[in-house]
């Protein structure tokens, strides 16, 4: 029974100590002062100035903008890609399995770098797309690795199944294959989206110097001026509500599914 | 009239092309760049610079120093939850990890900027102390890196086996040590191998955390990155590029890495 | 031969190799309508590659299929009128049962003639209407007796009523022939039997082809008109299953149906053979003094008291079997399994009897280990590319070898055998077989095991796909890993070119 207790109290502080910093900061987005620590009074004030600061707004329209339009092309790839890999000779699969290990091994800074020198090499000035790319490398591999167990779990004949009762290949794909891998399709594209939201070194190495989103606007202002300013403290509360709602809404569409079956 | 008969393969065409054009032919180039000068003739002058430069090698040694201390943290602080959440009789296992999870759904460099604000009201400042400040702000970043491989590995071991070991008559501790370290094994390398590497090498918690007192190999690339010293920052990738080919040969049997990986989303 | 207007499939000279592994080899059948033919063997014989072959999911390396006559061997297998039940079903788990039945007919396009406003009749391709697809798939359903399940999730239906799902999928598109691959694998015992008697209903009342793959001999016995026996993708015998019963060509064919008594016999006369130290009459014709296998099965072999019958021996074990007691006597060192429904006192002499009838002779499947092979430099010979120690003097009569390691004649003429091809033969007693992997020359697996009575014929294949026979009185195990041990003077060798082409000058 202390043993129980000790156990439920250990898990309980280490959750406590993660989510302590977060906490303080919802705390203090209520209040007006510059440091943590001084409370000055109840406030609404650093919600109308975040609204207001043209900076943070375009950062946060910009990282949505790359995330969701990474993830698109991230997921559409990967799943070609993890569909046609699958099906390859065992070589060709394995080959193209190590090289999708590779982002995924490297430390960010390397794939960061390795793609610079690519742009660097062919002359190509960082923009848009070259952002995309780099983005699109960080997460595809995650993508195909979300999508490959599906494909693994399918019963290997129900493509077969469709073609022997005459759909062809395109419609068996698509109305077989597909279908079946779907929640790994999702869940691959969740996940795209949550790398390249919170991703900084890859961005800070491919964007153009005046493409700004909250990783690296939060890194340009904290690494040299020391505190947060304060109304990334309301930007912090904002995203941490918006976060929770998510993942109780999916996790309530999950938990249909299963009551489902 | 030939007609290109369509087959599933083909699919994975574009996708091949993608990873072979921006993975295999820009690590190809590190590797060109590493062994070359500004003029892209052969040179071993970036080896010779790497290994005379003090300053380098205090870094790479500091770096290395700081992953393996934030895993074996990460590892021991880790553990524990993941054993105890993995439990049969803790019904909201799952729940808590989920909420272990959370947070790393927040900006990393925001919620390193918090922590590093926290710490800093309770009197550890990052510029006087910026070796605690900079692993508190990692083990925190990295601590639901290592819980959840751990917790799905836990979760997929075959109690019955802890059982038998009782049954042959190990006491807790020696089960513990003999039947459950060793089955969790997989998920231990995976968990280590996702810590280790990101920490020796990102500079961004450092730099936050350790208002910039701390200079590590990430620090380093990024500074000949910033210089346009592209041959000289390739060499220092190539040399993490083979760091993580040795510990992933070391650790290659031990694995199935890539389960406890992929299942931890 | 039957007419040509009754074959409905024809398999001719057709082949499949994956991967360099010759999986079917030169597989010649030809399948009459209405026929239930099943393709018979273990795991590995190529059964369900040439059922896949049919359906067009793998494409012959070689040979040709027809289908009432036309090529269809290359007909992708959503163009051939052939439909699949598969061993795990393939259900699509993302609709429900109405919408599998219906999948392939929502596919399907058919001829219709149409007269439009002019009074033109055309012909059209159409789709089938609700309606048609409806009738279809209520039908489908009641053929198998499932009708009121049509709205249920795949995933909330037992084992057995899938299977009938994945057969309504099959048949509700009216193919010409029904391919079945191992349909009832994942049923239990009892499931099993009742599907076995409904599909051979099913056949009856739908008068189509049905194409039937199992490893299971009991239920090709049951269901088949035809059954074909398979082994390593070769056809070892065709026939209804009574022929293959009663009269199995070889001792795999022998062994694999039914139990039966397997032994290495001679013929000493006309319609006369020797084993288990007696003399029988039998009803096959041999030349005489050849070698033969002999089958008796069990429940074809009378019991009587001593000396009453043919051969006398030892009654060593009795095991109840429900319908019958199973006794095993020893012959000599050979062992009788013997059916008989009497309880009987054991560990006591008695008698065997066997009318000619039931003595099923066969000829023999190996005599002997023959390999082509050559010889490296250390004067070993290379057979499967491993090297075993052998007396290469044999080779060129009247030779010694000397300190180089030539061949030299008394006339002093030197030979260099080096990469001479040779023709080698080993005997099935002269290969002895080891667990240790590191004792033998060469590593493989145990393939097959047949018993003969006092020895056990086991065929050890490996890496390189080459088989050693081997006769042995020890137990292995099916798919042990073992060594292979060939002695020095049992390798029999004679070169494949003349010796002279060796002469070193």
């Amino acid at each position: 029974m202390v043993k129980k207790i000790f156990a439920k109290s250990y898990v309980a502080l280490i959750l406590c100590l993660m989510y302590a910093p977060i906490f303080v900061l919802i705390a203090f987005s209520f209040t007006t002062s510059t440091l943590i620590g001084d409370w000055s009074g109840f406030s609404l004030e650093l919600y109308t100035s975040l609204f207001k600061n043209k900076e943070i707004m375009e950062a946060l329209k910009n990282t949505v903008l790359i995330a969701l339009s990474s993830a698109v092309v991230s997921t559409i790839l990967g799943t070609l890609g993890a569909i046609g890999i699958f099906y390859c000779k065992k070589k060709v699969r394995r080959t193209f399995e190590f090289i999708g290990q590779i982002p995924i091994l490297n430390p960010e800074i390397v794939t960061a770098l390795s793609l610079t020198i690519l742009f660097v090499f062919l002359g190509i000035k960082f923009n848009f797309i070259t952002l995309m790319i780099g983005h699109i490398i960080l997460t595809i591999p995650f993508v195909v690795l979300s999508i490959t167990p599906k494909l693994k779990q399918m019963d290997s004949n129900v493509y077969e199944a469709a073609l022997d009762l005459g759909a062809k290949p395109s419609t068996a794909l698509r109305k077989v294959v597909i279908p079946e891998i779907i929640p790994g399709i999702l869940s691959g594209f969740i996940l795209a989206v949550t790398l390249s939201l919170d991703d900084y070194i890859i961005t800070a190495f491919t964007r153009n110097n005046s493409f700004q989103t909250i990783s690296t606007y939060v890194y340009g202002v904290t690494a040299k001026k020391g505190a947060l300013p304060p109304t990334l403290r309301a930007l912090t509360t904002i995203i941490f509500i918006v976060t929770l709602v998510l993942l109780i809404l999916l996790n309530l569409k999950g938990k249909k599914k299963e009551v489902r079956r | 009239m030939s007609k290109i008969k369509f087959t599933r393969k083909m699919l994975s065409i574009p996708y091949a092309v993608f990873m072979i054009l921006f993975v295999v032919i820009p690590l190809l180039l590190v590797v060109f760049y590493a062994f070359t000068d500004a003029e892209g003739n052969f040179s071993l002058g970036n080896v010779v610079t790497f290994f005379s430069n003090s300053t380098n090698l205090n870094t790479f040694v500091i770096s290395i120093l700081i992953g393996v201390a934030t895993t074996a943290l990460c590892l021991l602080i880790g553990y524990p939850v993941a054993m105890i959440l993995a439990k049969k009789e803790y019904k909201f296992g799952g729940v808590f990890v989920m909420l272990f999870v959370m947070p790393m759904w927040i900006n990393f460099v925001l919620r390193t900027a918090a922590t590093r604000d926290l710490l800093f009201w309770l009197g550890i400042s990052g510029g006087e102390q910026p070796y605690s400040a900079t692993m508190i702000g990692m083990v925190y970043n990295y601590l639901p890196f290592v819980i959840l491989p751990l917790y799905t590995t836990m979760l997929k071991m075959d109690r019955s086996l802890i059982e038998a070991s009782m049954d042959l008559g190990c006491n807790k501790v020696q089960t513990f040590v003999k039947t459950i370290i060793p089955m969790t094994m997989p998920g231990i390398v995976s968990a280590a191998s996702m810590v280790f590497m990101p920490t020796m090498s990102s500079y961004v918690i450092s730099d936050v955390m350790g208002e910039r007192q701390i200079s590590l190999i990430g620090n380093t690339i990024q500074t000949y990155f910033d210089k346009s010293l592209w041959n000289m920052g390739s060499f220092i990738a190539l040399v993490m590029m083979i760091i993580i080919l040795i510990t992933s040969f070391m650790t290659r049997n031990v694995e199935k890495q890539e389960d406890a990986r992929g299942s931890l989303w | 031969m039957a007419k040509k207007d009754d074959i409905i499939i024809s398999i001719q000279n057709v082949s499949k190799e994956f991967d360099d592994v010759l999986v079917v080899d030169d597989f010649n059948l030809y399948i009459k309508k209405g026929e239930f033919v099943t393709f018979l063997g273990p795991s590995g014989c190529g059964k369900t590659t040439t059922l896949r072959m049919i359906a067009g999911f793998e494409m012959p390396t070689s040979g040709k299929i027809l289908l009432n006559g036309e090529d269809i061997t290359n007909l992708p297998p959503y163009k051939r009128p052939v439909n699949t039940v598969f061993q795990r079903y393939a259900l699509f788990p993302h609709l429900d049962v109405y919408e599998n039945v219906a999948f392939g007919l929502k596919l399907k396009k058919i001829k219709a003639t149409v007269t439009d406003k002019k009074g033109n009749v055309k012909e059209i391709e159409r789709k089938l209407t609700r309606e048609e697809i409806d009738e279809k798939v209520r039908k489908a359903l009641r053929i198998v007796d499932l009708e009121e399940l049509e709205w249920r999730d795949i995933s909330t239906l037992s084992g057995g009523q899938q299977q009938r799902i994945a057969i309504a999928r099959a048949i509700v598109n009216e193919p010409e022939i029904l391919l079945l691959d191992e349909p009832l694998g994942a049923l239990d015992l009892k499931m099993r039997k009742e599907m076995q008697l409904e599909l051979k209903e099913m056949h009856r009342k739908l008068g189509i082809t049905f194409i039937y793959v199992t490893h299971d001999q009991e239920e090709a016995l049951t269901m088949s008109d035809t059954i074909v026996i398979m082994k390593d993708g070769m056809i070892q015998q065709i026939g209804t299953p009574e022929d293959i019963y009663n009269e199995p060509e070889n001792a795999f064919v022998a062994d694999f149906i039914g139990e039966s008594n397997i032994y290495e016999g001679t013929m000493v006369g006309d319609k006369k053979i020797r084993f288990l130290n007696h003399v029988f009459d039998c009803v096959d014709e041999f030349p005489i003094h050849e070698k033969v296998d002999v089958v008796l099965r069990p429940e074809d072999i009378k019991l009587a008291p001593v000396n009453q019958g043919m051969v006398n021996g030892k009654l060593t074990s009795k095991v109840f079997k429900g319908v019958h007691y199973e006794y095993v006597m020893m012959v000599g060192r050979s062992e009788v399994v013997i059916q008989d429904t009497r309880n009987l006192d054991i560990n006591c002499e008695a008698s065997i009897s066997v009318v000619p009838f039931d003595i099923h002779i066969m000829k023999k499947e190996f005599v002997s280990n023959m390999y082509d092979a050559y010889i490296d430099k250390n004067n070993k010979v290379v057979i499967s590319e491993e090297p075993f120690e052998c007396d290469v003097t044999q080779l060129i009569p009247g030779t010694v070898l000397d300190e180089d390691g030539y061949l030299v004649d008394k006339d002093g003429k030197r030979y260099d055998l080096t990469d001479a091809d040779v023709k080698v033969e080993v005997g099935l007693k002269d290969i002895e077989i080891a667990d240790d992997e590191e004792e033998g020359n060469i590593t493989g697996e145990i393939v097959s095991i047949i018993y003969k009575g006092d020895h056990y014929q086991v065929i050890v294949r490996t890496e390189e796909d080459e088989d050693f026979v081997v006769d042995t009185e020890y137990t292995w195990n099916e798919l042990d890993r073992v060594s292979v041990k060939i002695a020095k003077e049992k390798i029999k060798m004679t070169l494949k070119q003349e010796a002279k082409n060796y002469v070193k000058d």
